[in-house]
């Protein structure tokens, strides 16, 4: 028995210590603890989410390539920007009909204005290479030349003439300003990556005597003739630039060329204030939760009662401390699941102290009683949590939003430790506690409901 | 136990609850949220809110088709309109007064600050509506497989296998009432389906199954150390009195916190702990008095084929 209550106390003041490490974490300025703050997520904390659909097209062979390269780029483009933590990620779902969309998600924190958000993103230019078909069909320069010329007409014509290259803007290395030696004006040179340079050299070698257009954002900005296969990997960007516009569109293809074509699909901004009411709310929620289940256990099963209220402060800073060290990015859905989940994880020790309610009315002694309480109840505890954690996982899987994903995070957390904290502390705790007569006042002690 | 023996009367309850929900889903019909069919959902707060009508006039004149204005909170707006483009939400966000004041025919709107804005394409609403009819029929037939391997080892009278089907059945009710509940409300008080009633919908189904469970665990255990003649619907029916307070008990404990939740957490999942509270109490209604009895009506049924 002493042994139990050593383990007792032992419980009782590692929840104590997490319970500081959660709190001074929070509020120390510096030091390691600091290093563990609660990660807010953009609908607490404010800031904007973005997705876009990315564009790939049926000639696309290495499609997980082009958005791995979309990922990067417009990765390095938001933090040239200096913006904390931003997320950028890319998605593969199948909607209706068994067609594939593939999405790139971008999280920017702090950034609550829809438009600023997007003009981080920045204009996208798309560069890409195409080759003069064999017969290519004649440009009708009256067209072209009326004034009423709609881009999509256009965009017809260039494709008549044109095909894709398999070289675009996902193999460059570097654009870089150069300025014409004979006539001085602006210029733009492009060196690939060595598979870049291996697709031009090639695509050069076979394509001698015909036109390379240099296409950017669908627009032929330079549309040289092949005379010799290049094999360095180089090539130069001629047209009509003003050093102004030399120079930033040499920028904005170094922050990266967009590999593929991307829509904006989706945006979500949320403003510093409405986060910060949302997170106040439900830290109130938390509290009032947390205090009203404790009122009813503690009414309901009395002594028991009581330890599974200090079950359930143990269990929610565990939860807590949890969060800060994994981290789990919070949200509102989040927060919702860990006070639903402080209403579940009480079951455990329902399940258990109403089974050993049971086994004392057959009248054995109390400790043998709590024992096979705990034993009996375990298997319930077990399979019903099963169904739980199942759940968890495939919306955890299938989910759409950082919303439901950081729901389906928490309760899943939420239900392992829960039944951790059930067959440890609520066990720990009530045999520390309990005498070895079930009468008198241990029997009103441990007794429930509303009966003697 | 009272709950067997007047199995039906709660059967003809369970029916009518049933037929009402199908009905208010039907008739109703669901209030889709823009997580679903796209659109665009603004929500604006101003430092003298102008009328509701002057926002409309001045929104109208973009030709954006349907939207809505609602007044909310003492300053602000919400505004939904169909999903729009990079350019036409400048448009849109400049024509109620976010950035720069706005002057139309008859008013200037200004001095507005944009809180939230969320758009949604119908790309986006497709796959949510794919990944959540996936996400339902995977957790119900994970549970199913699930409830059959756990309740292996139990054969007689009624086999394991139906024990999964029974909670099923139990699931489906599960599902179907609070949906129905919801058409009513989405009828009557604006309530929309979003990405968070399925979650709520697929987390009542866990804690459907998680309380079907805990009493068809009670009657296996029972059903070990009852003696040879004792009747399969006393086994059952003892097993839902065992656990009856632990059940009423336990989802008591969750509503108390989902009451907290509602009262004084915050907009966005106001809705969900309201499913939520409705699921769990509807949750624990089957398990109790209709999943074990189903159990018994099974097992009558198999007696009388044998006869």
């Amino acid at each position: 028995m002493s042994k139990i209550r050593l383990f007792a106390v032992i419980l009782l003041v590692l929840g104590v210590i997490i319970g500081y490490f959660v709190n001074a974490s929070q509020h120390s300025g510096n030091g390691w603890m600091s290093k563990y703050p609660f990660k807010l997520g953009l609908d607490l904390n404010g800031g904007s989410h973005l997705v876009y659909q990315a564009e790939v097209s049926s000639s696309t062979t290495d499609v997980d390539g082009a958005m791995q390269s979309l990922r990067d780029v417009i990765e390095k483009r938001i933090n040239a920007f200096g913006v904390s933590e931003p997320i950028v990620q890319t998605e593969t779902a199948k909607i209706a009909g068994g067609e594939s969309i593939h999405k790139l998600i971008v999280e920017i924190p702090g950034v609550t204005d829809p438009k600023e958000a997007i003009a981080l993103i920045g204009q996208t230019p798309q560069l890409e290479f195409r080759i003069e078909k064999s017969n290519p069909e004649k440009i009708d320069a009256k067209l072209l030349a009326s004034t009423t010329l709609s881009t999509t007409t256009l965009a017809g014509m260039l494709n008549a003439r044109y095909e894709q290259a398999t070289l675009t803007g996902r193999y460059l290395q570097k654009a870089t300003i150069l300025f014409d030696q004979k006539s001085g004006k602006p210029q733009i040179g492009l060196e690939f990556n060595s598979e870049g340079a291996d697709i031009f050299a090639k695509l050069t070698g076979e394509n001698i005597g015909k036109v390379i257009g240099i296409f950017l954002d669908g627009t032929p900005i330079s549309l040289p003739v092949v005379n010799d296969a290049i094999k360095d990997g180089k090539a130069v960007i001629t047209g009509s630039f003003t050093v102004e516009e030399a120079r930033s569109l040499a920028r904005n293809l170094n922050y990266g060329a967009l590999p593929v074509k991307v829509d904006l699909i989706g945006t979500q901004s949320i403003g510093a204030s409405l986060g910060a009411n949302a997170l106040n709310a439900s830290v109130l929620a938390g509290e009032w939760g947390f205090l009203i289940v404790a009122i009813f256990l503690i009414l309901w099963y009395r002594l028991p009662g009581v330890v599974a209220v200090v079950s359930l402060g143990i269990y929610t800073v565990l939860m807590l401390a949890i969060f800060k060290l994994l981290p789990v990015v919070l949200t509102s859905a989040g927060l919702a699941g860990l006070i639903l989940s402080i209403g579940m994880a009480v079951d455990g020790n329902i399940l258990i102290f109403e089974r050993m309610r049971e086994e004392l009315q057959k009248g054995v002694t109390l400790s043998v009683g709590i024992r096979e309480g705990f034993s009996r109840a375990w298997l319930s505890i077990r399979d019903s949590n099963l169904s739980s954690i199942i759940t968890a996982l495939i919306l955890y899987t299938l989910a759409t939003s950082a919303l439901v994903k950081g729901f389906a995070l928490v309760f899943l957390i939420g239900v392992l430790v829960s039944m951790f904290t059930a067959i440890t502390v609520s066990r720990t705790l009530l045999l520390a506690i309990g005498g070895k007569t079930y009468a008198g006042i241990t029997k009103f002690l441990f007794g429930n409901g509303l009966k003697k | 136990m009272f709950v067997v023996k007047y199995r039906k009367i709660f059967y003809s309850f369970t029916a009518l609850l049933v037929a009402f929900s199908i009905f208010s889903v039907s008739y109703w019909g669901l209030n889709l949220g823009i997580d679903f069919k796209g659109g665009a959902i603004a929500e604006v707060e101003y430092q003298n809110r102008p009328a509701k009508s002057d926002v409309e006039a001045s929104i109208k004149t973009l030709n954006f088709g349907e939207f809505s204005v609602r007044p909310t909170g003492d300053n602000a707006f919400i505004i939904r309109t169909r999903d729009l483009t990079n350019i036409e939400r400048q448009q849109f966000i400049t024509s109620i007064g976010v950035g720069s004041a706005t002057t139309t025919a008859s008013s200037t709107i200004s001095g507005a600050t944009l809180k939230r804005f969320d758009s949604v394409g119908p790309v986006l609403g497709q796959e949510l509506a794919q990944k959540s009819t996936t996400a339902i029929i995977f957790v119900i037939i994970a549970i199913v497989l699930f409830i059959t391997f756990a309740f292996r080892g139990v054969s007689e009278p009624v086999s394991s296998f139906k024990y999964g089907l029974v909670a099923v059945v139990a699931l489906v009710h599960d599902v179907i009432v609070p949906t129905g509940i919801y058409a009513f409300l989405g009828r009557n008080g604006g309530f929309e389906v979003d990405a968070l009633f399925v979650t709520a919908i697929l987390v009542i189904l866990g804690f459907s199954v998680h309380d079907t469970i805990v009493v068809f665990d009670r009657t296996r255990e029972n059903l070990k150390h009852a003696p040879a003649k004792k009747p399969f619907y006393e086994i059952v029916g003892e097993s839902i009195s065992q656990t009856f307070a632990r059940s009423i008990n336990t989802s008591l404990t969750t509503v108390l916190a989902l009451i907290a939740l509602f009262v004084f957490g915050p907009e966005a999942t106001r809705n969900f702990s309201l499913v939520m509270m409705i699921g769990i109490i509807v949750g624990t209604y089957s398990s109790i008095f209709l999943g074990s009895p189903l159990l018994v009506t099974i097992q009558k049924m198999k007696e009388k084929k044998g006869k």
